[in-house]
């Protein structure tokens, strides 16, 4: 019984990273095939770390594994978030059916600014009068871009 | 079991292959940051299956450790590319 639920769980670990793996070669852009790496490659991972605690039904290796899947399920969501505000700021290509892109008019690309879009009429000219402010982090230069 | 074992390596094994691929093609550089963190899913994910396959339950620790170095990879790549001035993919 406990063998078919461990052959179960290790099929379908590997099936979910194959998955991961198409939509990581077939999608379209950055931020879409982070959708399909993330959530998938955590899934399979989970699953793989259930089967190896069912496996050897030790309460050592029960902690570690769990210790595993917490740490994948903390740390996949963070470095998703870093790699594409980076992958944005860079300037990555958007595919270009892309619906919804809120930060389009509130983010400077020159200044590396990002605007709420809620400020008042002082930050405003206050932004302006300082515009020349070296900024913190370089982005691409605009030649490139082309 | 072992067929079942033999099998799902079989497919992590093809999931390597596939974001081998996107590493090479990858047109920008966050693209191929995203595939090798996905290639450290899969080697996390191999070596569990491994230590089913030998019986080893210290493999577990291996896997821990993949797990942490490449999130520290992948944050550290983020930093990089945030930080970093004109760069040629």
């Amino acid at each position: 019984m406990i063998d078919w639920i461990i052959k179960l769980l290790m099929l379908s670990s590997s099936v979910f990273i194959l998955l991961a793996a198409i939509g990581v070669l077939r999608l379209p852009d950055l931020l879409t095939r982070m959708h399909a790496s993330t959530k998938a490659g955590a899934l399979g991972i989970t699953l793989m770390m259930i089967a190896a605690s069912f496996h050897f039904f030790d309460s050592v290796v029960m902690a570690k594994s769990f210790a595993v899947i917490i740490f994948i399920l903390i740390t996949a969501p963070i470095a998703a978030h870093a790699i594409g505000r980076a992958g944005y700021f860079v300037g990555i290509p958007v595919w270009d059916k892309t619906v919804k892109d809120e930060l389009r008019n509130c983010y400077d690309p020159d200044s590396h600014r990002l605007m709420s879009g809620l400020e008042t009429e002082e930050e405003l000219e206050l932004y302006r009068q300082n515009l020349d402010y070296k900024p913190r982090i370089r982005v691409k230069s605009k030649d490139k871009d082309k | 079991m072992q067929f079942v074992i033999y099998l799902s390596f079989a497919t992590m094994s093809l999931a390597m292959v596939i974001i081998f691929i996107r590493l090479i093609i990858g047109p920008t550089l966050p693209d191929r940051v995203v595939a090798l963190e996905l290639l450290a899913s899969v080697i996390v994910a191999m070596i569990g299956a491994y230590a089913i396959y030998t019986d080893t339950s210290s493999f577990i620790d291996v896997a821990i450790v993949a797990a942490l170095t490449a999130f520290l990879a992948a944050i550290g790549f983020a930093r990089f590319l945030e930080r970093g001035g004109p760069r040629d993919d």
